[in-house]
């Protein structure tokens, strides 16, 4: 299990969801998103989308297969350097 | 943040005219207009950036919806339109199926809560396969008025 903190000023908003869930579905580990007590599929756009996390918000990101290492280390990344936006 | 907070009733279309997706988000975006939620000046430009940003990827996120939007600096508040389709619209959805069901959302800038909050009730209903089914069985604005309240009102299972 792996934490990250949203990074960028509009947050978790569709463009960075979808690139989210783009990247956790190239690996094979199952992927799990949660804030607080939300826990969501990493690779189902339209939950990830629930989250709705703002700037500074922390992840818990929870990957369990055979990549699950890489695909958590690539997916807090992401999401610590504010999805390339700012 | 409820569904009702952000709906404008009178620019919710039951049964679009249009069919291609440029001229569903026209016809919402002239919906918002003609029920005084959106300035009549800004409406080539919003439709423009609703495009623009549809274009960068496809806000139809799979099981026949659509969430185009677009932020702008002269909207003061967020303003949702919802447009339901009876034959499906291609909006180069990402499970490549027809789209039935449109929420067209201008948020104001510099509001990044906001528009997340609105984000979240929004998907928060059209992840539930009950909410989509009878917003499709919607015959008239009022049948959806009446969806949405009773989803703000959480007596809808999932």
């Amino acid at each position: 299990m792996v934490t990250a903190k949203v990074g960028n000023r509009l947050g978790l908003h569709a463009r960075p969801a979808m690139a989210l869930v783009d990247l956790a579905g190239a690996y094979t580990a199952a992927v799990t998103i949660r804030k607080g007590t939300h826990e969501v599929d990493g690779k189902s756009i339209m939950q990830v989308m629930m989250l709705a996390a703002t700037q500074g918000t922390e992840l818990e990101i929870i990957c369990e297969g055979v990549d699950a290492e890489a695909a958590a280390k690539a997916i807090k990344q992401l999401v610590d350097s504010g999805f390339d936006e700012d | 943040m409820k569904l009702m907070d952000i709906v404008v009733p009178g620019a919710v279309v039951a049964k679009l005219g249009s069919s291609e997706r440029d001229e569903v988000v026209a016809e919402l975006v002239d919906a918002l207009v003609a029920s005084g939620a959106a300035d009549a000046a800004l409406r080539d430009t919003l439709i423009e950036q609703v495009l623009e940003r549809e274009k960068k990827g496809s806000t139809g996120f799979g099981r026949g919806v659509a969430v185009p939007h677009v932020k702008h600096k002269a909207v003061t508040r967020m303003t949702v339109a919802i447009g339901l389709s009876q034959h499906g619209v291609d909006f180069n959805a990402l499970d490549k199926q027809p789209v039935y069901s449109v929420f067209l959302l201008l948020s104001p800038e510099g509001q990044p809560e906001q528009h997340l909050e609105a984000m979240e009730v929004i998907f928060s209903n059209l992840s539930k396969d009950t909410f989509r089914r009878f917003l499709r069985q919607s015959e008239t604005a009022q049948d959806v008025v009446t969806l949405l309240e009773e989803a703000d009102a959480q007596r809808l299972g999932g």
